[in-house]
Parts: structure tokens; sequence; C-alpha cells
């Protein structure tokens, strides 16, 4: 009885911490539908994007390298790399998903993006099966049905409403990251020192996108490993 | 009409894998305190990137309003703690910019 009840509170907080992730999907999604639909693609194959390969960024450089006619090699390729920063995350949740059944993995892997990894991540004390299933399928369901309903009606979405919303994801990773930096010194520091790395492989230009992210990553990471020290950890 | 099958398989493993091998390798797995530390920072240098990259990839027409929508929810979120009020917050403000600046 008690473990039903812990199951329906995670699946409720589940719901709630996915709303601004639905949210700035759909009309991201919708903008995805519509700009497939004047490359010409199927719905079929514009649905099928969105429902096999789920990766907001990769959907979009498709759409744009097929435009320019670049072959289906080289955009794998692309995403390949547009998609190892994914490794690096999968791999710092792996720690935070100990305790769950090993027959869910596959299943949680496949709803790991960008947000979602984010809310995990900075609800570490929530974290079991029902949480994780619950916000990975509301935040997919919104990807799919944005990017048919964009197929299908994208047009009616104002430019201006479609760009806000979008730009709320990136006020999602905002609203997470800042009560961090206020909590740890060395979070904040190492944030600072993430995007001043981050700016120097943009503008040095000698990286594909891709690389320049998982590079910021990867040196920002080790630079922390380096020089904090983990007493301050937790 | 092209054919695009053979391009979203591709691309699903592409995407797929990366998210897959790593959590199923590194789940129950004792591991060495340096990776752990590591792996421990990846959401804040990852998080701070993709903002920082969000703002410089913005186009030019809604890169204030981008900065704008970040700045209001990293503040409020910092001082009231609640995520969706913030989120909600930066969107109405670039909202705003947005279409004052049309």
């Amino acid at each position: 009885m008690e473990n039903r009840q812990k199951t329906k509170d995670s699946i409720k907080d589940g719901m709630r911490i996915a709303l601004p992730i639905v949210v700035g999907y759909f009309p991201v999604a919708m903008a995805f539908g519509l700009l497939s639909k004047n490359t010409l693609m199927s719905f079929r194959d514009t649905s099928l994007l969105s429902i096999m390969v789920y990766a907001g960024a990769s959907q979009f450089m498709a759409i744009d390298l097929l435009a320019a006619g670049v072959n289906m090699g080289s955009i794998v390729l692309a995403t390949v790399l547009l998609n190892l920063r994914h490794t690096i995350m999968s791999a710092s949740l792996a720690v935070h998903l100990q305790g769950i059944s090993r027959k869910l993995l596959p299943i949680i892997a496949f709803g790991t993006t960008d947000e979602t990894f984010s809310i995990i991540s900075f609800n570490k004390d929530k974290v079991n099966a029902a949480f994780i299933l619950t916000l990975n399928t509301l935040a997919y369901g919104s990807w799919v049905l944005g990017t048919m309903i964009g197929y299908i009606i994208g047009e009616i979405l104002p430019i201006s409403l479609q760009s806000s919303l979008g730009i709320g994801l990136y006020a999602m990773f905002a609203a997470l990251l800042s009560p961090e930096m206020g909590k740890s010194k060395n979070v904040l520091y190492l944030s600072i020192i993430s995007a001043a790395i981050y700016m120097g492989l943009f503008y040095s230009n000698r990286f594909g996108s891709g690389w320049d992210i998982i590079l910021g990553i990867l040196i920002s990471s080790i630079i922390g490993v380096v020089f904090f020290n983990r007493g301050e950890r937790n | 009409m092209n054919n695009y099958l053979p391009l979203i398989l591709g691309m699903m493993l592409a995407t797929y894998l990366p998210r897959l091998i790593p959590l199923m390798v590194l789940s129950n797995r004792e591991m060495n305190k340096n990776i752990e530390e590591f792996l421990y920072y990846i959401p804040y240098t990852s998080l701070s990137i993709l903002i920082i990259r969000g703002i410089m990839t913005a186009d030019a027409g809604i890169r204030l309003a981008t900065i704008a929508g970040i700045g209001i929810a990293g503040m409020l979120s910092y001082r009231k703690g609640n995520l969706i009020l913030s989120v909600l917050a930066g969107i109405a403000l670039s909202f705003i910019i947005i279409n004052i600046s049309a």
C-alpha cells in the first residue's frame, strides 16, 4: 500500500516537473513539422523522424542538409557528432540510476535528451523508475504530437510565440542552474569556466558543431576534478 | 518522393546507441572516485555550455529576447526557487521583447 502511494506521488512529481519541457517541446516540434513539410518530406517520414530518432537538433540539421543536397551517410555521421554529448550525459545519469531495474534502462535511455537529463540530474532526491518514465513519456509525447500537428497546421502559430516558447527551454536550463550556483562556489566558478571554454572553442572555428560541445564539457569537467576539492559535494 | 527510411534508421542508431551504451555499462558498477567526481560535474558544465551556446547561436533578431528570457528565469529561480514560474516568466518576457522589437 505504501509502495503504491509512493509510485503515485512519483508520477505526480514527474507530471508537474515535465511541464516546462512539454510547453517548450511542443512549439519547437511544430516548427520542425512545418519546416519538414516545406522541404517536401512526407507526413509519414516527418513523423517517423520524431518517433524513432527523437533528437531535436539533429532533426533540424537533417532537414537542412537534405535541402542542401547532402547525402544520407554524411547526415548520419553529423548526427553521431551532434549526439556525442549524450554519451557523457548518459554516463553521468548512470550514477543516479543504480537502484533502477536493468530491464528498464533501454527504455529510459531512449528518453534521454538535454532537457530530461537536466531535470533528472537536478532532482536526484526524486529519482525512481516511475518519476523518470513519467517525465520521459510526457516529453516524448509532446515532441511527437507537436511534430504531427505542426506538419498539418503549423502555419497558425505566430513566429513570435514559437520563438519565445523555444526560448523557454533555455530559460529552464538557467532556472535549474542558478540556484546551484548560489549554493556552491565550485558550481559558480565551474559554470563560468565552462561558458568561457565553450566560447573559446566556438570562436576558434576549428571544431564543428558537436565536437565543440563535447570538448567543452570534457575539458571543463576535468578542470573541475583537478582544481576543485570534493569536500563541498552534496 | 525519395525513400528516407535508411536515413531515419541510421539517425535512430546514431542517437540511441550513445544514450544506451554508457547507461548499460556504468550502472551497477563501482566507480573510481575521480571518474565519479568527473561525472558529478557533467550536469553543471553541460547546462552552462548549452545556455551560452543558445545565446551565441540565436538568430540576431531574437538574441536580446533570449538573453532576457534566460536572465529573468535564472534570477527568479535563484530568488524563489520555483522552476515553472521562472520558465513562464522567461517565456513571457522574451515574447514581449520579440513583439516590441519586431
